[in-house]
């Protein structure tokens, strides 16, 4: 700092995005940590019965739904993120590679990222219905009877499939676009090297593109873990607030819907204190897989320039 | 190996822009284990050139051959060449050993044999003890070396440099130079290399082969090239400082700059451009040149004396002379010209006359 009146300016310009940060993210979550450590709190009148350390997270793993959800979300991060990272990956190297139609493919792609996620889910789950989604008239074509992933009775194994399709495929819009500019950026003259040294594509790919891309493969990983693990909107979007397919109510239950479970009996004293409990859980979940993921690339993940 | 260009011509054409012709119906030979400089100002086509050879750029016109073989339409990962970028192109994840065994790993070399010839290569290239680092920890010498190293190690038939000092300073430039010649010698492989600067291709190669929008303008030994330049352009490129260019006629079987008679010739009496090297003058009190000195500059070897044109009062010329010479600016002096030193030219065409 060169001089004192440079730092008023800056923290001046600071100052609208702090105020929102401060209202709407700093102060939540220091209310959260707080409120998880009161007993019995009731939101509607503001009192609470002195304070505990655990207790309310043992609500929350004592509530019925929580193996469930654990589960369910669990799958949804370690089934969905390696695929679409995989399918992104694939997807961007082939649209890097093409001349003819390239903006016309991009477009494709990135289309679901600005398409809202209840209304993609809502056409997914028409996709795999039943009687006349598409998913299984192209069954019909190939001699299979029809599958009930998402109607009335439908197993949750079948659930779970068609909402992972889904998962998958709305997350790759974001993770092409990131790859794609990530690939535009490597210097070509590494291609026409590895060529004139008589490299094989499959070996150009694994030993050249993986590596000068792994930056953007760490950060797309980190962030779509981080994401996965907060999955509820898709499985609002298609099965709505029964959270599974008729019959089978919450059986596709993810641990953010705990939170807006016990958020919707917040009228009952402690509910408030539970969900920020469930939201702390998943916090800590995060936040260990996000440390592993880290420690795990830290000699994988390649920076140009940096070196070491 | 023997390289041969025939009729080689490049065209790129581009929506927007009316094509352009960067390599224009090329023929020559390249002669086996010889060092070759491709040197031309920038656009005359030379890398362009050296990419058709390599492979990585289609001629759209005209064949190569190596040797015997036509390898016009063989794929750059087949033919077998070595090819230094001029921003080296290493591999900046992989250390120097990886990047310089990669193109054996390629060649499926066993691993310990494939780490053997990278440490051979690399002590040849002086850069043994690097083996472990990573691209961005070495100085822009030390990469341009591995990626000689990296170029060398499958042993190619042929070795091609994209303006391989390019990116170097001027002292490392003058030490590589030196080095590649040096390893070209132990070596014997043909190599090519791209420069648009003179000094650095007549300093190391073997043969020179100067080029200018896309043509060959003239092809030999570096001084073969500066002593017998067969064309105005061949002349103006090679030599620094560079030729004085004055307009003269033959009159009477005379070259004449204005009125002072430079040298006897058998050419017709015509208008011409007259080139003379700085180093053609020679201070001589019964010389038929005379020109006032303007400056004088001295490096202690020689002096170079910067003159007024005697024709054209704007125009100034560079005579360098012995330094016994005392001579002071402002002075008029006589001089006359080695008859070896003085060519004259076309001033239309640019012909050598």
């Amino acid at each position: 700092m060169l001089e004192e009146k440079s730092n008023i300016k800056a923290w001046f310009y600071l100052a609208p995005a702090l105020f929102l940060l401060i209202i709407f993210i700093f102060y939540p979550i220091a209310n959260a940590l707080f409120l998880v450590f009161l007993k019995d709190y009731n939101y509607l009148q503001g009192t609470w019965q002195g304070f505990t350390l655990l207790e309310n997270f043992t609500y929350v793993f004592r509530n019925q739904n929580f193996i469930q959800a654990l589960t369910n979300t669990m799958i949804i991060t370690f089934v969905s993120v390696p695929v679409s990272v995989i399918v992104a990956l694939l997807i961007s190297v082939w649209l890097n590679a093409i001349l003819k139609l390239r903006g016309f493919f991009q477009t494709v792609f990135f289309l679901p990222y600005v398409t809202n996620a209840i209304a993609i889910g809502m056409a997914f789950a028409f996709l795999f219905n039943r009687d006349y989604g598409l998913i299984n008239t192209m069954l019909g074509w190939i001699g299979m009877n029809p599958v009930n992933f998402v109607g009335l009775g439908a197993t949750w194994g079948n659930a779970m499939f068609s909402l992972l399709v889904y998962v998958v495929w709305a997350s790759l819009a974001f993770k092409i676009m990131v790859f794609l500019s990530g690939l535009q950026n490597i210097d070509k003259q590494y291609y026409d090297a590895a060529r004139v040294d008589s490299t094989k594509r499959f070996r150009i790919f694994r030993r050249i593109t993986i590596p000068l891309l792994s930056p953007m493969i760490f950060y797309i990983t980190i962030t779509s873990f981080i994401g996965a693990f907060k999955a509820y909107t898709q499985v609002i979007g298609m099965f709505g607030v029964r959270l599974g397919p008729p019959g089978n109510d919450k059986s596709l239950i993810t641990i953010v819907a705990l939170v807006y479970d016990a958020l919707d009996r917040s009228g009952v004293p402690g509910a408030l204190s539970e969900a920020a409990a469930t939201a702390i859980v998943l916090f800590g979940i995060t936040l260990i897989f996000t440390l592993i993921n880290m420690r795990v690339s830290k000699n994988r993940v390649h920076y140009s320039g940096g070196g070491k | 190996m023997e390289i041969t260009l025939k009729n080689l011509t490049k065209i790129f054409t581009n929506k927007k822009q009316p094509e352009t012709t960067a390599v224009d119906h090329l023929d020559v030979t390249i002669p086996s284990g010889k060092l070759i400089g491709l040197l031309g100002p920038s656009g005359c086509g030379k890398s362009t050139t050296l990419y058709m050879i390599s492979g990585l750029l289609k001629p759209t016109a005209g064949q190569i051959y190596f040797g015997d073989d036509d390898v016009t339409s063989v794929p750059p990962e087949e033919r077998g060449i070595g090819l230094v970028f001029q921003n080296y192109a290493l591999y900046p994840h992989m250390t120097v050993r990886q990047n310089i065994m990669f193109p054996l790993e390629n060649l499926k070399v066993p691993k310990l044999e494939a780490m053997e010839k990278a440490q051979k290569i690399a002590n040849l290239v002086g850069i043994g003890e690097l083996m472990d680092r990573k691209p961005s920890q070495l100085s822009g010498g030390q990469q341009q070396r591995v990626a000689i190293a990296r170029a060398l190690v499958k042993e190619p038939r042929v070795l091609l440099l994209d303006e391989p000092l390019s990116n170097l300073d001027a002292r490392l430039r003058i030490q590589t130079r030196e080095e590649i010649r040096r390893i070209q010698r132990e070596t014997g492989i043909t190599t090519i290399f791209v420069t648009h600067d003179q000094e650095e291709a007549m300093s190391i190669s073997d043969e020179i082969i100067l080029m200018d929008f896309g043509v060959m303008q003239q092809k030999g030994e570096p001084q073969k090239v500066y002593d017998d330049p067969e064309n105005l352009f061949a002349a103006k490129f090679l030599g620094t400082p560079p030729i004085n260019l004055f307009d003269g006629k033959i009159t009477a079987k005379k070259i004449k700059i204005g009125s002072a008679v430079i040298a006897p010739t058998t050419q017709a009496s015509q208008e011409v451009k007259v080139g003379i090297r700085p180093e053609g003058f020679v201070v001589d009190k019964d010389g038929t040149f005379k020109a006032k000195v303007e400056f004088v500059e001295t490096i202690g070897r020689d002096t170079t004396l910067i003159m007024i044109d005697p024709t054209d009062e704007t125009k100034r010329f560079r005579a360098i002379v012995d330094a016994d010479e005392k001579i002071k600016s402002g002075q008029e002096i006589w001089l006359s010209v080695k008859k070896h030193k003085c060519f004259i030219f076309n001033p239309e065409t640019g012909e050598r006359l």
